[in-house]
């Protein structure tokens, strides 16, 4: 009867605070409970809750030795402006010591439209790198060996072309497809629910991302073909708890879908990736990468049958949180980076990106994203956080809270799959809905300063405005119409005519997979455009549920 | 009955990113204005067709990919074109402090950052729409 020696103990403490405290009140509003004990934890099982890393249910860790034998990797995202400049960092980032790539795209290439579109005036090369054919693609890559580099690309509606594209720049290499090693995000629900990167409505898009699949699984077989992400759903303003039940929920209607399309699961599953945002509560953050790794486990191995240890891990890349940076005192900035990444290595990330400093003003300099990789670098070498599997394993306070983001989560997910899953859920506006309502109460605690943002609504000094802050030449966009126009010149145009045909073909039966004839436009150096243009002009175009 | 200030919330260009226009929408609709949203990717010939059917007294726009400078000014002289020339024009979004002075040069009447508390908004319309 430990526990009721524990609980009049607990009782006592109690009381004693209350006097204490009121005497001298304690904040008020905080999230969490004053203090957390083993009451906290009933029923608390180490074997069937946490286990050892690199085992069901994988609380601790998908692999059993962590970081001690490799660091994460350090994957910086970046991408601006040209192929031309963007291979520039890319190079400079990987003799600064990044071990991975993270491609950003512009605007038009991530919405399927060409730098020569009209639609696309003020947006070419702004918030990443502009694509138009295959040559872009090639000048991009250019002195980087990808059968030796690992690449992500955050890229959805259009994730078929620019994968094809990257399979192409590898032949041309000599790598050969079963040698690439890297991730496209292709989630396309996250962004009718939260990022806006849509471009055709739900049904062929997951028709599009179960080709994918489907094509990788036999011909790029190390290829991590979605990246399931949290990430956009917490900047959009929701929740830890809705961060991971939102997505895990994308995660269960993606597996839904290939299952229906008569994938085997455990074909599949063990190249099914995951994207968190590592927020400023660092332990609420490591609480939620836990969590999420005990209800994948579940989803998998009890609701989808999966036999395959490796169908049931929840790998995860991590980016730190864009939307907590302040244009106010950047510097600070630094800090509140150096906390997430801690949070990310102490929840057990498998892939990092850490923001830069002035990314609340314009896309990071040179020298801030160095900054930004060498935090990375001293929580690695020096912190001494990644010398132990979870170390906050056993903490009162983390367990407890995992078990609670872990219920929270499945509440959500059983609301979900009532309202017929996630597609039916984002049609009808409820998961915008929820992430509104989340990102709207944040903005009025801060506002009535029960949240404060150190710089922003307290403790404020008079600035100056920042400088030397990287600015995107307005050149750019004649640069890459006057690159398209030159390769449409020279390129076969009547074998691009032919392969745009059978690609619009192929769109009309929904028995083909795609992969292939998407790749075939995309070696005569079809255009971005032109391959989206004929799978908008068979599929449709999505028109948003909009609300407030 | 005094006509309630009716604003357009706008996000032109291609940007997806919305959190703050939604925001900024509710909390001006809790301050009693009312408030038509766009949704996403719309022209600068959308945006002011909308403002000229909704018959609206503010056009508040957001932007975070840095097409602002395009995209702002665009919009200004398209709705002053159709004869909208009482109608408050303010921009929000990810705006470096160097763009402001060439943004309300071209009519914008003024640009808000990141950090703005919604309050400073609605404050700004009522003292300036007409």
């Amino acid at each position: 009867m430990a526990n009721e020696t524990l609980k009049a103990k607990m009782a006592e403490y109690t009381a004693k605070v209350e006097k204490v405290a009121a005497k001298n009140p304690e904040r008020q509003n905080l999230a969490h409970n004053r203090l957390y004990t083993p009451l906290d934890l009933e029923g608390f099982d180490y074997e069937r809750d946490l286990g050892f890393p690199g085992d069901y249910p994988f609380t601790r860790g998908v692999q059993p030795t962590m970081y001690r034998g490799r660091f994460w990797t350090m994957r910086m995202y970046a991408g601006f402006s040209t192929a031309e400049e963007s291979n520039k960092r890319y190079r400079y980032l990987l003799e600064s010591g990044g071990t991975g790539l993270s491609c950003a795209f512009d605007l038009p290439t991530q919405i399927g439209y060409d730098s020569d579109d009209p639609i696309a005036e003020g947006e070419i090369g702004k918030v990443g790198v502009a694509i138009d054919t295959l040559k872009d693609m090639e000048i991009l890559f250019d002195q980087i060996d990808l059968g030796k580099v690992s690449t992500s690309m955050t890229i959805n509606a259009p994730a078929a072309v620019l994968l094809a594209m990257y399979i192409a720049v590898a032949e041309k290499q000599g790598v050969p497809a079963d040698k690439l090693n890297g991730t496209i995000q292709n989630d396309i629900l996250k962004e009718y629910a939260a990022r806006g990167t849509y471009i055709f409505p739900p049904k062929p898009s997951m028709r599009l991302i179960t080709n994918i699949f489907e094509y990788c699984s036999k011909n790029v077989p190390s290829w991590n073909t979605i990246s399931i992400s949290g990430y956009h759903i917490r900047e959009a303003g929701s929740t830890a708890s809705q961060e991971i039940a939102f997505t895990i929920a994308d995660g269960i209607a993606y597996v839904d879908a290939a299952i229906k399309a008569g994938l085997n699961v455990d074909d599949f599953a063990g190249r099914l990736s995951f994207f968190w945002n590592a927020h400023n509560n660092v332990l609420e953050e490591v609480a939620k990468f836990r969590a999420s790794r005990r209800v994948w486990a579940k989803v998998m191995k009890e609701r989808f049958g999966a036999k395959n240890p490796k169908s049931w891990m929840l790998r995860v890349h991590t980016q730190t949180a864009g939307s907590m940076l302040t244009a106010q005192q950047p510097d600070n900035n630094i800090v509140r980076v150096a906390l997430q990444t801690a949070a990310a290595v102490m929840g057990g990330t498998q892939s990092l990106h850490t923001n830069s400093k002035d990314e609340a003003l314009a896309l990071p300099t040179e020298d801030s994203v160095r900054i930004a990789l060498r935090t990375q670098q001293i929580v690695a070498y020096e912190s001494g956080l990644a010398d132990v599997v979870d170390p906050l394993g056993g903490s009162y306070y983390v367990e407890a809270l995992t078990d609670k983001i872990e219920k929270e989560c499945w509440d959500y997910i059983k609301k979900i799959d009532d309202l017929g899953g996630a597609v039916a859920a984002i049609e009808k506006g409820y998961i915008q809905k929820e992430i509104q309502e989340s990102a709207y109460k944040w903005q009025m605690d801060v506002e009535s300063k029960q949240r404060i943002i150190v710089g922003v609504n307290q403790f404020q000094i008079k600035e100056k405005a920042p400088e030397g802050l990287l600015r995107v030449d307005a050149a750019v966009g004649e640069f890459q119409k006057n690159k398209l126009a030159k390769v449409k010149a020279e390129r076969d145009n009547a074998a691009v005519k032919a392969k745009l045909a059978a690609l619009e073909e192929a769109c009309k039966d929904e028995n083909k997979n795609l992969m292939p004839l998407i790749l075939d436009a995309v070696k005569v150096y079809a255009s971005l455009g032109e391959i989206c243009g004929v799978m908008r002009k068979v599929f449709g175009e999505y028109e948003a549920h909009v609300s407030l | 009955m005094e006509k309630r200030i009716r604003v357009l919330v706008a996000k032109p260009g291609l940007d997806g990113h919305d959190r703050g226009a939604k925001v900024v929408a509710r909390a001006l609709r809790d301050a009693g204005f009312e408030v038509i949203y766009t949704g996403l990717r719309q022209t600068p010939e959308q945006i002011t067709e909308a403002a000229l059917q909704e018959d609206v007294n503010v056009v508040a726009m957001s932007l975070l990919s840095g097409a602002h400078n395009t995209l702002f000014p665009k919009v200004v002289n398209m709705v002053r074109d159709k004869g909208m020339k009482d109608v408050l024009i303010i921009g929000g979004g990810v705006i470096p402090d160097a763009d402001i002075p060439g943004l309300k040069e071209a009519g914008v009447s003024a640009v808000f950052t990141p950090g703005t508390p919604t309050a400073s908004i609605i404050e700004f319309i009522k003292s300036n729409v007409k």
